[in-house]
């Protein structure tokens, strides 16, 4: 019998949440670390029981907590994240030179071979890997060091790498993407980077079309197919079919094509999720009604999902790290928002419903699909 | 013996009921303290003081016998009070929403 497991990160607290493959009936359970702060939460794709959270607070920083029995029970484990050597200085807000301070860890990212094995995106921009667990963190310096890192500048969230994508067909690629400087490429493992936002175009930086600068939301792969990305950028949605080599963009005929969230079918490599969201001046749904965007042809034609999903005076945001989707034979795609709802759609994106709906504000959603 | 009083979230982590109490060797300072907290709850290295300089955190506060000690140096003698248990270490999370 197949199931499934949300995990939910909130501004005050994780919940998982569980269900059969029917998912019509849930279990909430939480709040995890209640009243902190979850970035995100994930578990091992090898060792589905294997999860990992990140727990933050202004008052007392960053905790890592891990899971060895699927989120039933959890223990602290390292910390500690020390940017190698000297840390050096970005860009601030008004353009000056800030130096490096660690904020959060804003994204986990578990190995696809090793359960002790785990990437953390982290602000200010860099990225970390443990090889024990999370008991300890070492920088990837080569990333934040490759040259280009001066001139990154935060987003209105922070300067945060928000996004890790290992490549399933090769072990030695990692994808990674920072707002606001752009997406980045490893073909050695994390030790060598290169910046790869060729194609991007990006009015609120001197030169649109810089090598670096792009305040890029969120970028999604379909295993199957890595070489192809899709990429919510602060406007624009973009996709690439030579591992970000090249991009074009395929925002077509989408109502706004600013947002932070984008998602593959788990089946269909080209069938692509957004949620477009008015502007960078207003973050909600247009006409305050909250429709998720379908692309069956990977880009370019939308259409519009509704069912299910309020379609009017609903001003909710959906954040970069809050949609995922489950690998049962019908596609389960999930979605949380800044009013604490969390839904699902059991068939594709053709109809939601609800999993819960007065969470504090969802940061993260991921789904393991368990048998 | 020294007292000690986490904010709650902390006790949380730590599992820590009500107040800790410590017995700290040599002088009873703020650093002595802390170092002997974290010996005993591993969990908080990190959260009240950075891990390398060994700041405090700048949204936690140290209160004593009606004091601010929280831009007291690390290894200022804490009070006599606080040394002999008759009035507890206090480590308070600023008061700043959430």
């Amino acid at each position: 019998m197949s199931a499934v497991r949300v995990l939910v990160g909130t501004r005050k607290g994780a919940f998982v949440l569980t269900s059969d493959g029917k998912r019509e009936r849930w279990n909430v359970n939480g709040p995890h670390f209640a009243g902190w702060e979850i970035y995100h939460l994930k578990g091992s794709p090898v060792e589905p029981n294997r999860l990992y959270a990140s727990q933050s607070s202004a008052w007392f920083g960053q905790l890592i907590q891990r899971s060895d029995d699927g989120g039933e029970t959890w223990a602290p484990v390292g910390n500690q994240f020390a940017y190698e050597g000297v840390p050096g200085t970005h860009q601030w807000y008004d353009g000056t030179p800030h130096p490096w301070e660690f904020a959060r860890v804003w994204h986990l990212e578990p190995s696809l071979t090793d359960p002790d094995t785990i990437y953390a995106g982290v602000e200010d921009a860099a990225l970390f890997r443990s090889t024990d667990g999370g008991l300890t963190w070492h920088e990837l310096a080569g990333l934040r060091g490759h040259g280009s890192g001066p001139a990154w500048q935060p987003g209105a969230g922070g300067m945060c790498l928000h996004t890790i994508l290992l490549d399933p067909s090769d072990p030695d690629r990692i994808f990674t993407a920072i707002s606001a400087a752009g997406a980045f490429r490893s073909d050695d493992r994390g030790e060598t980077w290169r910046p790869i936002n060729r194609g991007l175009r990006s009015e609120q930086i001197p030169d649109p079309t810089a090598e670096v600068g792009h305040c890029v939301h969120r970028i999604a792969m379909h295993p199957s197919r890595p070489a192809v990305l899709f990429m919510q950028k602060h406007w624009d949605v973009m996709r690439s079919d030579d591992a970000g080599d090249s991009w074009q963009e395929v925002s077509g005929n989408l109502p706004t094509d600013f947002g932070f969230a984008i998602d593959v079918h788990a089946h269909e490599p080209l069938t692509t999720y957004v949620v477009p969201i008015k502007s960078d001046s207003e973050h909600f749904p247009l006409e305050g009604k909250l429709r998720v965007y379908r692309s069956r042809t990977g880009g370019y034609e939308w259409e519009a999902l509704t069912e299910g999903l309020p379609q009017r005076n609903c001003y909710v945001n959906v954040l970069r790290d809050a949609m995922a989707v489950d690998s049962l034979d019908s596609c389960g795609v999930y979605f949380g928002t800044t009013g604490g709802q969390v839904y699902v759609s059991a068939d594709s994106g053709d109809s939601w419903s609800p999993i819960v709906r007065d969470l504090p504000a969802v940061l993260s959603v991921e789904v393991q699909t368990l048998s | 013996m020294i007292r000690i009083v986490l904010p709650a979230h902390l006790r949380t982590l730590a599992h820590a009921d009500g107040e800790t109490v410590l017995a700290i060797e040599g002088r009873a300072t703020q650093r002595a303290l802390l170092d002997a907290l974290e010996a005993r709850y591993p969990m908080l290295r990190g959260t009240i003081r950075d891990h390398v300089t060994q700041r405090r955190r700048p949204y936690v506060r140290f209160f004593a016998c009606e004091q601010d000690l929280s831009h007291e140096g690390p290894d200022a003698l804490l009070p006599r009070a606080v040394e002999t248990g008759a009035e507890p270490f206090l480590i308070v999370g600023a008061m700043a929403g959430g």
